[in-house]
């Protein structure tokens, strides 16, 4: 099968990895106090990977250096979110990072390797290029965790995602051998021929399938496999915390369709009873979990949590209509997590975490243009319309009812409403309780524009979702 | 009878006792050693596979260069792994009940079946004046291109972390800047005070 050279559909990833190195270099020469070129040069290198990601979109799938890439419209769209998200929380915790010495050039430069990583899973068409793309992200982000080394809790965060981050790295492959082993081939396309005709040995595939969906579980942070995401989520500075807990979602999503549907969509009844186990604990455990906590961090690390199990609802209904609402589900998650986090940054200051509950008491009275942001994404996570999240939910219960999961659907509704208590105890502190901390709030003028526009998003996408839903199917439909 | 069954069952022995040796020896210089034997029974075992390239390069590499390192580093850091390992007992319980479960869970599913000889194929030997290494490396640089760059992306983003973690300016270094100390001027080091004179023997 020859498969021609062709480096066009590989431009994103070209375009992120030069200005990568180009930011690593000037940064060499760039004197402290002129740190800023250094953070500009970033964004204008993901600003073109962003518009690359775009300019190269593909109607139809292309495949490119022997197979090993695969280019649809899927990856271009996810790509791009991606590189936009990289985008917004680097902008939102500017501040935040020069307070805390983290201002570096180190920490744009792994911040986009890490961006590569994901958008090397995303266009994965081989499971080595999967594992690899895996592999760089996951560094990345254990080395960014543990950049504040001077804090204990930081570098125990470091070491419990490192080790097991190895721990899932070391299932997957076992997974892959697993499948290489019954199908012959590690090539995705291939794979599933051999999946569809029946020439693979059931048993073992099965047998591989459990590791693969366990890894991809440990990436999506679904329970059983969640130990990582709370302590993660409160170890490290919120900055990275906010990377953590936006774009690599949008990496696990891509990395769960490509194994799942891409390579292994023949064995969707396997498959689909172990993600029901998978999205029911997580759903449960996420959301009563969530209500002891006192740590915003570690609030929303169990909200991502219930959030990855509603997603698995949608994903695992093994149809385009599911595969959609999941996609829209993430990428609607992700962009309430921006503004959550964004208001966590704000808030915090110089010496100063705004990480606990009682921080945020009487924010109506410090900034009610916040405070509004910040109930926004409360009701958008709780699922209360008009917000985003009130159609992420809709459509991603509707995907399981059409499959004759009416009793997932069911419990995935009581686990809302669990979660509902949670999300509006934040609101009831910042609306009805004084204020115990009056100092002003203070944001570059870039930041609180997007900021108010990245909010303003989780309405007008509530009450308009049919374009990006549109968009979310197409890209689907035109890739699978 | 063919002794190559006989030395892969061997080898993979080896490699299993040395491996859980790794895992359980107390001192963190007999786990390194031990991970050069559970290293080489691996390498043994691709030789058996005719991937002799990939044989020699794990032995070299990771045997002559990377555990060598990782001794030096064992042997010169102190750290007190007997303190470390204090509450690791109470979670043998929990952490071994799992294990065996997923070690006997695996073994059901693959012992029925998949051991038979029959299931696997041998793969077709190699013709005369095959070269391996030769293969590796038109497939690394033509099919693999692209994996193989990551890889290289990879140990850049270890590099950089390496250095972004260990590296620390020092505050008491002595480093003189010879640009620095040639643009100083007299009045940035010296200060004329204005005194009025006084008298001799006051």
């Amino acid at each position: 099968m020859a498969i021609p050279f062709n480096l066009t559909p590989a431009l994103p990833e070209m375009t992120l990895l030069v200005s990568a190195c180009v930011v690593l270099i000037v940064d060499l020469f760039v004197p402290e106090s002129r740190r800023q070129i250094s953070y500009w040069l970033t964004q204008l290198g993901l600003l073109a990977t962003a518009w690359f990601s775009l300019y190269v979109f593909h109607e139809t799938p292309v495949h490119t250096f022997g197979g090993t890439f695969i280019a649809d419209a899927l990856a271009d769209l996810l790509k791009f979110f991606s590189c936009i998200t990289v985008i917004l929380t680097l902008l939102y915790s500017r501040v935040y990072l020069a307070a805390r010495g983290l201002f570096r050039g180190e920490t744009f430069v792994l911040m986009m390797f890490s961006l590569l990583g994901m958008m090397v899973m995303i266009s994965a068409g081989h499971f080595l290029t999967l594992y690899l793309g895996l592999e760089l992200m996951s560094l990345s982000l254990y080395a960014m965790v543990a950049l504040q080394r001077d804090s204990d809790v930081a570098v125990e965060a470091s070491m419990k995602y490192f080790v097991l981050g190895a721990l899932a790295s070391g299932l997957l492959l076992y997974g892959m051998s697993m499948v290489y082993g019954a199908t012959g081939s590690l090539d995705i396309d291939r794979v599933a021929v051999s999946v569809f005709t029946g020439n693979a040995n059931r048993t073992i595939l099965v047998f591989g399938l459990v590791f693969v969906v366990s890894a991809i579980a440990f990436k999506l942070a679904a329970v059983p496999y969640h130990m990582w995401v709370p302590d993660v989520y409160e170890g490290a500075p919120t900055a990275v915390t906010l990377f953590i807990g936006s774009a690599p979602e949008l990496a696990a999503f891509a990395f769960a369709i490509r194994l799942l549907v891409g390579s292994l969509a023949a064995m969707w009844v396997d498959w689909q009873g172990m993600l029901i186990v998978l999205a029911l604990l997580s759903m449960i455990v996420g959301n009563v979990v969530a209500i002891a906590q006192s740590n915003v961090k570690r609030m929303l690390a169990y909200s991502t949590i219930a959030n990855m199990g509603y997603m698995l609802m949608g994903f695992l209904t093994a149809n385009v209509n599911g595969y959609s609402a999941a996609m829209f589900y993430t990428l609607t998650y992700v962009l309430t997590t921006l503004v959550g986090f964004g208001i966590v940054l704000l808030l915090s200051r110089r010496g100063f975490e705004a990480d606990q509950l009682d921080d945020f008491k009487g924010l109506n009275q410090r900034s009610p243009w916040y405070a509004l942001m910040m109930l926004l994404v409360m009701f958008s996570l709780a699922g209360i319309p008009p917000t985003v999240g009130f159609y992420a939910k809709f459509a991603v219960i509707e995907a399981a009812i059409d499959v004759g999961l009416v009793w997932l659907a069911v419990i995935a509704v009581l686990t809302s409403l669990i979660g509902a208590f949670y999300y509006l105890r934040i609101v009831k502190l910042m609306y009805f309780d004084e204020a115990q901390d009056q100092t002003p709030l203070e944001a570059r003028f870039d930041t609180r524009v997007l900021l108010s526009l990245n909010g303003l998003a989780l309405l007008l996408f509530g009450v308009f979702p049919q374009q990006l839903m549109g968009m979310c199917v197409v890209a689907l439909t035109r890739s699978y | 009878m063919n002794i190559q069954p006989f030395l892969f069952y061997a080898f993979a022995l080896i490699l299993l006792c040395a491996a859980l040796l790794v895992v359980i020896s107390r001192n963190p210089v007999h786990a390194a050693l031990w991970l050069v034997l559970s290293f080489f029974s691996a390498a043994a075992v691709w030789l058996l596979l005719q991937a002799e390239f990939l044989a020699i390069a794990l032995v070299l590499v990771y045997v002559g260069a990377v555990m060598v390192l990782f001794l030096f580093v064992v042997m010169m850091l102190d750290v007190n792994f007997a303190k470390m390992r204090e509450r690791f007992r109470s979670y043998i319980p929990v952490g071994a009940t799992v294990g065996i479960l997923v070690v006997v869970e695996m073994a059901l599913v693959l012992i029925g079946g998949y051991l038979s000889p029959a299931a696997v194929q041998n793969p077709a030997p190699s013709p005369p004046n095959f070269s391996n290494t030769r293969m590796l490396g038109l497939q690394i640089y033509t099919d693999y291109a692209y994996p193989f760059e990551i890889a290289a992306v990879i140990l850049l983003v270890a590099i950089i972390a390496a250095i972004a973690l260990t590296h620390r300016t020092r505050r008491e270094s002595k480093y003189q800047n010879p640009a620095d100390q040639v643009k100083v001027r007299s009045r940035d080091r010296l200060r004329v005070l204005q005194m009025p004179s006084e008298k001799k023997g006051q």
